[in-house]
């Protein structure tokens, strides 16, 4: 048994450098046989910070949360958690996760269930303390079986938060949610953002990234690709396509009009790719303009697997693929 | 202390799980009334047939309800809940000691369920054979709930219940809970290789405040052994899968 219950994993703030008293992931990789899933990965989150770990399917988010919680094993690298190994700092109480897909153990109901888990660690909240957290004190007497999709992710936050813990990762939380429960979902998360907890989190949607994080990382094909505050990487990858059928054009027409970053054409139909919303705008005018025969015309923002490959400069034909 | 509460929640999910009440409980105790109530004089195996019987479905009922922590193993494993605990302090250790007093708590609830209805069928045992009757039981189980642990890690949760309830029927038919498959020769020899057959004959055994010849013991000893052997191979195996 991996584990030692009842043993301190003394985090000697005296003696520890400020740096390793957040999260660390120094050279992490991971691969599932030929599928290198997260490829040297370094990370370092100070204490407080919520973060978004923003990316395709495949990117390597999930590899690199699990890796983060001890779930999986890295090949070669480190993680460190507040000083400790994961095991440890998971024993210790400090680590909340709420991992990806999973339901709730049934026959119970939510306080009970809540109850349950907290049972399992040495310094929990009460169960109310952390109903109350997550805004679901009106669901603790109902079966963990007749939950939106919405309240249950909540109460999954719940079990993740009864713990207390210093570090609270999220695996695309809101990924079974339509809009609305995203919405309620992120509502009741600020109280626990506001409480001073440190957050990560896997997500695709870069809106979501862009409202409530503090730093996105972006990853893509197992690697960092951009590392900054959500303005910096939502001018990344915030980037505009516009589609429009142009009978009789040549492409270099095209390309030379304002605001065109990049021109694409099959057939009749071009694809026009620009880097922002406000260039977009212009070039978009100019094409109207200048070709006032221009029908079908379709704007909208950039797929983020599209602005990845921008962003990296890969092409679709790389050997290797990623995993989820 | 812990692991008490965590205990008692799990005991709870399973008192609640009405399928499962009706085919550890209610399910032995209707075939027991129905069909002891009949031959309430009969003799059966040397000893009144309502004892062998109720020590026959006391088998039945505590196998079904040991076994069934299997299906909350293999429940849990499919909708992502060991992944979560995992992340949690429980240790592997704590999470099986949890599911095995669980399904012993059930299993000694079915037990004294069908002694309570025994004494109403003129079943008569002094303190000690009641109490020796029960201990073989428990201990006859040990394998048993071991198989549980097992299944729940080598069957898919859909197919999970009819394959615990095929076993757990089919090892009660021969081990003698509906009556004894045979009184001598090959066949017999056969069946007293089963763990089932000794904890049906635990009832018998306990008269006079005796137990299982030497043979129920190794019987039970090696059953267990190999089991918990396989069990160990079969979850490095399952485990090693979620990543």
């Amino acid at each position: 048994m991996r584990r030692v219950p009842g043993v301190s994993y003394g985090l000697d703030v005296t003696n520890t450098p400020e740096s390793s008293r957040g999260i660390e992931l120094r050279a992490l990789s991971k691969s599932y046989g030929e599928v290198k899933a997260v490829r040297s990965i370094d990370l370092s989150i100070p204490r407080g910070e919520t973060l978004a770990l923003l990316g395709p399917n495949g990117a390597g988010k999930s590899t690199t949360i699990d890796m983060i919680l001890g779930l999986t094993r890295p090949d070669s690298g480190t993680v460190s958690l507040f000083g400790s190994t994961p095991a440890d700092a998971v024993d210790a109480g400090l680590v909340g996760g709420m991992l990806q897909a999973g339901s709730l153990l049934s026959y119970l109901s939510v306080r009970e269930l809540v109850a349950m888990v907290a049972s399992l660690y040495p310094h929990p909240l009460t169960v109310e303390e952390v109903l109350e957290l997550t805004g679901i004190s009106d669901l603790a007497d109902r079966s963990t079986t007749k939950l939106s999709g919405g309240q249950s992710q909540r109460v999954r936050v719940a079990i993740a938060l009864v713990a207390d813990p210093e570090l609270l990762v999220l695996d695309e939380p809101t990924a079974a949610l339509d809009v609305e429960g995203r919405r309620d979902f992120w509502s009741s998360m600020r109280a626990v953002a506001a409480s001073g907890k440190t957050i990560v989190f896997a997500t695709h949607y870069l809106e979501e990234a862009d409202a409530y994080a503090d730093r996105i990382v972006l990853m893509a094909r197992g690697r960092v690709v951009a590392d900054g505050p959500p303005t910096e990487i939502k001018g990344k990858v915030g980037g505009r396509t516009i589609r429009a059928t142009l009978p009789a054009v040549a492409v270099a027409d095209v390309a030379a009009l304002t605001g065109v970053a990049h021109v694409e054409q099959h057939g009749d139909t071009f694809t026009i790719t620009c880097s922002d919303a406000t260039s977009s705008d212009t070039a978009l005018r100019a094409l109207l303009s200048t070709y006032p025969g221009a029908r079908d015309i379709e704007v909208r923002g950039a797929g983020l697997e599209e602005a990845f490959l921008n962003l990296t400069g890969d092409d679709t034909n790389e050997s290797d693929h990623g995993a989820t | 202390m812990r692991q008490l509460t965590y205990v008692r929640y799990e005991v709870l999910r399973t008192i609640r799980n009405r399928r499962f009440l009706i085919f550890s409980l209610i399910f032995p105790l209707i075939l027991f009334y129905a069909i002891a109530g009949e031959h309430r004089h009969a003799t059966t195996d040397g000893i009144s047939f309502p004892l062998y019987f109720m020590a026959g479905m006391m088998t039945f009922g505590s196998m079904t309800a040991i076994v069934s922590s299997g299906g909350r193993i293999a429940d849990e494993r499919s909708i992502g809940w060991t992944r979560q605990l995992r992340i949690t302090p429980l240790t592997t250790s704590t999470y099986f000691t949890a599911k095995l007093l669980t399904g012993y708590l059930m299993a000694l609830f079915s037990i004294v369920i069908l002694g309570l209805a025994g004494t109403t069928l003129g079943v008569r045992l002094d303190a000690t054979e009641w109490l020796t009757m029960v201990g073989l039981m428990l201990a006859g189980l040990l394998p048993i709930a071991i198989l549980g642990v097992m299944m729940g890690h080598l069957v898919k949760v859909d197919s999970l219940g009819p394959a615990l309830g095929g076993i757990t029927s089919l090892l009660s038919l021969l081990g003698g809970s509906f009556g004894p498959l045979a009184n001598s020769g090959t066949l017999l020899t056969i069946v007293k290789f089963l763990p089932s057959y000794w904890i049906v004959q635990a009832g018998k055994s306990a008269l006079g405040g005796g137990g299982w010849p030497a043979e129920g013991w190794i019987v039970i000893a090696v059953w267990t052994v190999v089991l918990v052997r396989a069990t160990a191979v079969v979850y490095r195996r399952a485990t090693a899968r979620v990543r």
